[in-house]
């Protein structure tokens, strides 16, 4: 094979909206023989041009894990784009047909491991309303808690390691300082890092604790005013915008047609969050805002730029819930009575809830047997991964990038 | 240089040899003195890049070997020397195995005329700023030849990237270089610090408006020719995994990397030496003498190791630009900026013609 070389300046027009090279001003003109003939000649022979496919991971930097594209390029034009997914699948949903309910719940964790707190939430929900299991009300409001800070937890990663894709490295490790004392946090109460198992079928492992709460406290008090520090780093940063705004736009028919949901619908300006528009656990006693539309800052609705601004409006929205939430806690148990060997009778059911990424739900179809005849997860990061074959068509491959990062997509959960 | 050798030659038994084969030895001897000292000192940017990013990501950096992590550099470099040479299978040998030895020649070979302070100088050229522009677009070929023999797609695409940034930023580099030269009349480096000598405002960095912007001009070309962030573009991690050098390991990689900071310490240098006054040190101090010039030799590196700060706080604060934004600001904003200083400060020149007296003389430049 010979080194394949494409030259960016070959090409007159480039991008999709390229006019055809022979039509000047906006009036079209018939382009005489001798003219197309020397154009011909000029593509066929001296400026010869190859389109270079590439392969850009499973294993490259900008990927977030294995995520595989082919993109065909000229230069550094973005022609054409395909997403290949399936490296991380571990059968999430096949192991959830094999395992009673209560085993399954921790491989749920490992699908969108950056929001594994928001997973089994929502997959417990799902199992508690199969089997009719009514949860503690105190339980309710640890759930709310633990999530709240997951979410914030995940945005911070998000907006850190969207940086990191942009070029910027100091922010990514100054917001892993803070993820760092939420994923301690996390640590205290459930004993894992990563992978909580805190949410349990019929309530929460175990209740919060004073020293707990003052930790907790600490947490909410250093991201408040630690957000700001790092909006400066990035959100108003002049390189940063004009790598952001404008590029990517994915307007809101798109995201309709493409199912694209959580804070990239937001940016689009969709005013939608399940746990405000279709309210589950307890959410509907918390006043909270849907940050959508325009950010005022710069850009355009749906770009790049309005998802990282999203993202960092919902820390604060996050914030607020997991304050109210800890003022209203009422006293008493956080597990409800769970039969042994439970049994849902025959039926199905689909929940849904809002993940840091999306929207995720969970249908079942029980059999009356002790695990699911048949599980099915609908998770937020593949729906909005296919929407790159579209938008970052005709991008530079930088943008490419970007629009990857701004999507914040985590393969485990695109693959499960 | 030129006076210690004749000294030399003509003491003790050298002077029996022949005086071609002593200053040829002594070129040689020159030659080996400098690869040592930028080595090390390239070894210690890298120290002090890791330290400083430490600091500013809340984190520690390097500090376990040698003292607070100073010989980290030896460290790596063996931990280099120790990989597996690798070369692809599908790769152009031959050139890939030249590319890094020519992008290290361009980034040293212009320390030949670098006033290290009075009279430390390996050759003492009257073309010496011609000189350290002419050798430091070297790399260019170097960094296509590399793209190129890895036969590796993100390789290429990362040259192109960098030649295309490169050759770009050229032309704002040597225009605002021209600011200087023709403030002092002269390409020779040595002569240039020694117009600077006296108060801080003969600095030429400080001899009116468009030296001024000619500073911040030079600069911040000089930033991206050395694609360090924000324009580090040709190894863009997130992008292009690592650009040209994506194929290379073990000891050619050092190479490159090597080459890398010994060209930052070489624009920080050049910078100190046309805009920031050489081993002036902002008051009237005379610095020639044998021991003093020692002295001055320590404020042009205290001079350059602030630049290399302000370089790597840079590249750890900022994100990275987008190739047409790069190209955008070099054409766009760079270019017309240090043309209009070009014509500024002739103008500036002929304005000092005209009014005569010390004032004249400091906006003529001399």
């Amino acid at each position: 094979m010979s080194a394949p070389l494409a030259s960016p300046g070959a090409r007159p027009q480039l991008g999709p909206a390229a006019a055809p090279s022979l039509t000047s001003g906006g009036e079209p003109r018939h382009a005489s023989v001798t003219e197309v003939h020397e154009a011909q000649r000029l593509v066929g022979q001296d400026l010869r041009t190859e389109e270079l496919i590439f392969n850009m991971g499973p294993q490259h930097p900008a990927t977030h894990g294995v995520l595989r594209v082919v993109i065909k390029s000229d230069g550094e034009f973005v022609q054409g784009l395909q997403p290949h997914v399936g490296n991380l699948h571990r059968c999430a949903e096949k192991i959830g047909e094999c395992v009673p309910y209560y085993q399954w719940v921790p491989y749920v964790d490992r699908m969108d491991y950056l929001a594994a707190m928001c997973n089994e939430q929502i997959a417990c929900m799902a199992i508690e309303r199969a089997a009719g299991i009514e949860v503690p009300e105190r339980a309710e409001y640890c759930r709310v808690v633990v999530v709240e800070v997951q979410r914030i937890l995940s945005h911070l990663f998000a907006m850190g390691v969207y940086g990191l894709d942009l070029g910027a490295f100091t922010p990514f490790l100054h917001q892993f300082r803070e993820r760092e004392r939420g994923l301690d946090l996390l640590d205290h109460i459930s004993g894992g890092r990563l992978l909580y198992h805190y949410v349990r079928i019929g309530g929460v492992k175990r209740d919060f604790t004073q020293d707990w709460l003052d930790e907790l406290e600490a947490f909410l008090a250093a991201v408040e005013t630690r957000m700001p520090e790092y909006n400066t780093l990035l959100l108003h940063n002049h390189i940063f915008q004009q790598r952001t705004a404008g590029v990517g736009v994915i307007d809101r028919d798109t995201c309709v047609r493409w199912g694209v949901t959580g804070p990239a619908l937001r940016a689009a300006g969709v005013d939608f969050d399940v746990r405000r528009d279709a309210p589950y656990s307890i959410y509907e006693r918390f006043e909270f805002d849907v940050p959508h539309g325009h950010s005022s800052i710069a850009g355009v609705v749906g770009d790049c730029f309005h998802r990282h601004w999203v993202r960092a409006k919902e820390v604060e929205q996050s914030l607020k819930i997991v304050r109210q939430a800890l003022r209203q806690m009422p006293q008493g148990s956080v597990m409800a009575k769970v039969p042994k060997g439970m049994k849902p009778p025959v039926g199905e059911v689909y929940v849904r809830g809002e993940n840091p990424r999306g929207e995720l739900a969970v249908y079942l179809i029980t059999q009356g047997e002790d695990k699911a005849w048949r599980v099915r997860c609908r998770g937020p990061s593949f729906s909005n991964i296919g929407v790159i074959t579209e938008t970052a068509k005709g991008t530079l491959l930088a943008d490419l990038v970007a629009v990857i990062g701004s999507l914040d997509i985590v393969l485990g959960e695109v693959d499960r | 240089m030129q006076q210690w050798l004749d000294q030399i030659a003509s003491s003790g038994f050298l002077a029996e040899l022949p005086r071609g084969l002593v200053y040829t030895l002594g070129a040689l001897l020159a030659c080996k003195l400098i690869l040592l000292f930028v080595s090390l000192l390239a070894g210690e940017v890298v120290w002090l890049e890791r330290r400083v990013a430490g600091r500013m990501q809340a984190r520690i950096g390097p500090n376990r070997v040698g003292p607070q992590g100073l010989l980290q550099f030896l460290a790596d470099g063996v931990k280099l020397l120790a990989k597996e040479d690798i070369i692809p299978a599908e790769a152009d040998r031959p050139t890939f195995l030249v590319a890094p030895i020519i992008v290290f020649m361009g980034a040293f070979a212009a320390f030949a005329v670098m006033p290290f302070g009075y009279g430390l100088v390996a050759a003492d050229m009257n073309v010496g700023l011609f000189l350290v522009l002419a050798m430091t677009s070297i790399e260019v070929p170097g960094v296509i030849m590399a793209g190129w023999a890895s036969n590796s797609k993100w390789a290429i695409l990362g040259s192109m990237r960098e030649v295309a940034q490169m050759v770009s930023y050229e032309m704002p580099l040597g225009i605002s270089a021209l600011v200087i030269a023709l403030l002092a009349g002269t390409l020779n480096l040595s002569d240039i610090v020694a117009q600077q000598e006296g108060w801080v405002w003969n600095w030429y960095a400080l001899r009116g408006p468009f030296a001024f912007v000619a500073f911040f001009l030079f600069f911040t070309a000089a930033l991206a020719s050395l694609k360090r962030a924000p324009f580090d573009l040709p190894e863009a991690e997130s992008e292009l995994v690592a650009g040209f050098h994506t194929e290379y390991t073990g000891f050619r990689f050092a190479v490159f990397f090597l080459a890398e900071y010994s060209a930052m310490i070489l624009f920080s240098l050049v910078t100190v030496v046309l805009f920031l006054g050489g081993w002036s040190p902002g008051f009237p101090l005379d610095l020639t003498g044998p021991a003093a010039r020692w002295i001055g030799f320590a404020i042009v590196m205290a001079k350059t190791f602030a630049l290399l700060f302000v370089m790597i706080w840079v590249r750890w604060s900022l994100p990275r630009y987008r190739i047409d934004k790069v190209m955008y600001l070099c054409y766009k904003v760079l270019l017309p900026f240090s043309v209009a200083c070009v014509v500024g400060v002739a103008l500036q020149i002929l304005l000092g013609h005209a009014l005569g007296g010390a004032f004249g003389q400091w906006l003529m430049g001399r």
